[in-house]
């Protein structure tokens, strides 16, 4: 038995990466990033609000939190409609009571079937960020190019209809994209997607797009939902990430970034919002923090770039 | 071992009780390293037959930018905790990072860090190769370390643990003095190679923090309170144990984890019981007692 020769080739086995996507830049070597308020960590909420068709699509793949049973599937189709319905409110009125504006990233099919969630969103000073077509609008590089940027197009067309505003930040289903993703963006007019989280602070690709990473790791869906972990140790670890970051931006000068990542059926029911309503309210209690929104964050790093 | 036999023969059965009590240098009971896995995966491998890399297709933009974290963010949050708290690494290598980022390799070697072999990349599998090609992989880890860092490296923890029969054969002859891949013991133990000498290093997979993480789910603070019952039962028995913190800095480097980690470290700095050390250093400290037993 032996493998193929072309196995032991290394043929990008060189500085840098192995593509020529961005960059290497460690950030303790970057130039500090300051946010314009002065304050150390720009905690910045991410809100994925999503319409799951109950006919779902595994083409390219089947987004998480789909349907599950055989046809129909009422129990997962219902429950993530509670987020929407229901769970979606209950986080607007808690960001209002800390004065938090925050990112949603929305499904384009929300703001044709729901028009009247886009207009509180708006109404309340929250970014809209294009968050794909519906949750069967899923990318990776099986899909045709041609196909991603219709949707890509689609997505943000019908967003804009929507608000008046072209989504300037844009959010891949499961943060999946394909090797086209990032200038097919670019050729849309976006500033920036969230996907890649190989960072802790915003970062330019190559070709111009920026990236301002979403943590997926300290997101409700990672840790309630896949760790199964209680709300009240989310909340705690929320705590301790902005310590350590708190202190790390003394440290080191500059800010660095909380991005929390939300889905209104996990964190939005009964039982959890009062542990993420407290939440809220140590973290507005905190004088080095900066609600902020990714547009927020993104401006902020432009400016830095001169 | 022995290929194809029901027991592949890796070393003889010696039960706990019983065995003579020994000390590590100093009079330690038990001997704690810590071993960072600097690696590097591929956005884009070539497939191995025998073993699937990405779980989706390139590029698993979650799976290879969750990696990245480390040689971007994680290695130096996790680095100065450990050097404050007077933690030495002994790194788990994917060696073709001396070619990627030799900033992460320069900058573990002067905090005074050991080097073994994790193979080429993280995400090039030994399944499936030939001698030849297996030699080939160790010849490349000698060579590309030695020229990056001086060091020679000593020991070995397969590539995302994929061995095939002679691997521990190989390294043996090769010179190296410890395998990281078996996980039967919390003591060093001879392991049978058909040339030279080897000991198994006992390393981790337990309170390995991607199974911490990702297989027992736990949150930042049971892992923590995790690592301090570790230690404490090991520091407690009968001296002469180890106790090994293996480490991925995109998991325990991330913000919310790197603190309740760092009260592990203040916990065991402060116990007179810790050897704190590296591999080699265990391997050369127990062939020394080996030796005076004689």
């Amino acid at each position: 038995m032996s493998l193929d020769p072309t196995y032991l080739e290394y043929g990008k086995r060189g500085l840098g990466y192995d593509h020529a996507l961005y960059p290497y830049a460690p950030l303790p070597k970057r130039a500090p990033l300051a946010w314009p308020g002065g304050q150390r960590v720009a905690v910045w909420f991410t809100v994925s609000l999503e319409w799951f068709p109950i006919t779902p699509s595994d083409t390219p793949f089947r987004a998480p939190g789909h349907m599950q049973t055989a046809y129909p599937d009422y129990r997962h189709y219902t429950s993530r409609e509670y987020g929407t319905r229901v769970g979606f409110y209950r986080l607007l009125d808690a960001f209002a009571k800390v004065g938090a504006r925050v990112s949603v990233a929305v499904n384009a099919a929300i703001a044709t079937r729901y028009p009247q969630i886009i207009a509180d969103i708006v109404d309340a000073g929250h970014e809209i960020i294009a968050h794909s077509t519906d949750m069967n609008g899923t990318i990776a590089s099986t899909l045709p190019v041609e196909q991603e940027r219709a949707l890509i197009a689609q997505s943000l067309a019908t967003l804009e209809a929507a608000t008046g505003q072209r989504p300037r930040g844009w959010h891949s289903i499961a943060r999946s994209q394909s090797f086209a993703t990032l200038d097919l963006l670019k050729e849309a007019g976006v500033d920036y997607c969230v996907d890649w989280v190989n960072d802790e602070m915003p970062f330019a690709f190559n070709n111009g797009l920026v990236n301002i990473p979403l943590n997926h790791e300290l997101s409700d869906r990672q840790i309630i939902n896949v760790q199964q972990q209680s709300v009240d140790s989310y909340a705690q670890q929320v705590l301790d990430a902005h310590d350590w970051l708190s202190a790390e931006a003394q440290a080191q000068g500059g800010g660095r970034m909380l991005p929390l990542h939300l889905t209104p059926y996990i964190i939005g029911l009964p039982y959890r919002m009062d542990a993420f309503e407290g939440l809220l309210v140590d973290l507005a209690a905190r004088p080095d923090t900066w609600f902020a929104r990714g547009g927020d964050i993104f401006d902020a790093f432009a400016a830095n770039q001169g | 071992m022995r290929e194809g036999s029901p027991d592949p023969e890796l070393y003889e059965f010696q039960r706990y009780r019983g065995r003579k009590p020994f000390a590590w240098p100093g009079g330690k009971k038990v001997a704690v390293w810590i071993s960072p896995n600097l690696e590097y995966y591929e956005i884009d491998p070539p497939a191995n037959p025998h073993r699937k890399s990405w779980a989706k297709p390139h590029p698993d933009v979650v799976g290879y930018s969750h990696r990245d974290h480390a040689n971007r963010v994680g290695h130096w949050r996790m680095a100065d905790v450990m050097s404050k708290h007077g933690f030495p690494g002994s790194v788990s290598l994917s060696v073709a990072l001396c070619q990627h980022h030799p900033d992460v390799v320069a900058d573990a070697n002067a905090r005074g860090w050991e080097f073994f072999s994790h193979g080429i990349y993280n995400t090039r599998y030994s399944y499936g190769m030939d001698e030849r090609q297996e030699r080939a992989i160790i010849e490349d880890s000698i060579r590309t370390v030695r020229e990056a860092t001086g060091q020679a490296i000593r020991g070995w923890l397969a590539p995302a643990l994929t061995h095939t029969p002679r691997t521990l054969d190989l390294i043996a002859e090769y010179g190296m003095d410890y395998t990281c891949d078996l996980y039967h013991d919390d003591q060093p133990f001879p392991v049978k190679v058909s040339k030279g000498r080897l000991i198994s290093m006992p390393y981790s997979l337990e309170v390995n923090d991607h199974y911490g993480f990702f297989i027992y789910n736990m949150s930042p603070r049971e892992y923590a309170q995790t690592l301090i019952r570790q230690y404490e039962r090991l520091a407690a028995e009968e001296s002469g144990t180890v106790m090994c913190i293996p480490l991925h800095s995109y998991l325990i480097g991330q913000p919310h984890r790197i603190g309740p980690f760092e009260e592990v470290l203040r916990h065991i700095a402060a116990d007179d019981r810790a050897w704190i050390t590296r591999a080699g250093d265990i391997a050369d400290a127990w062939y020394a007692v080996q030796e005076d037993a004689r």
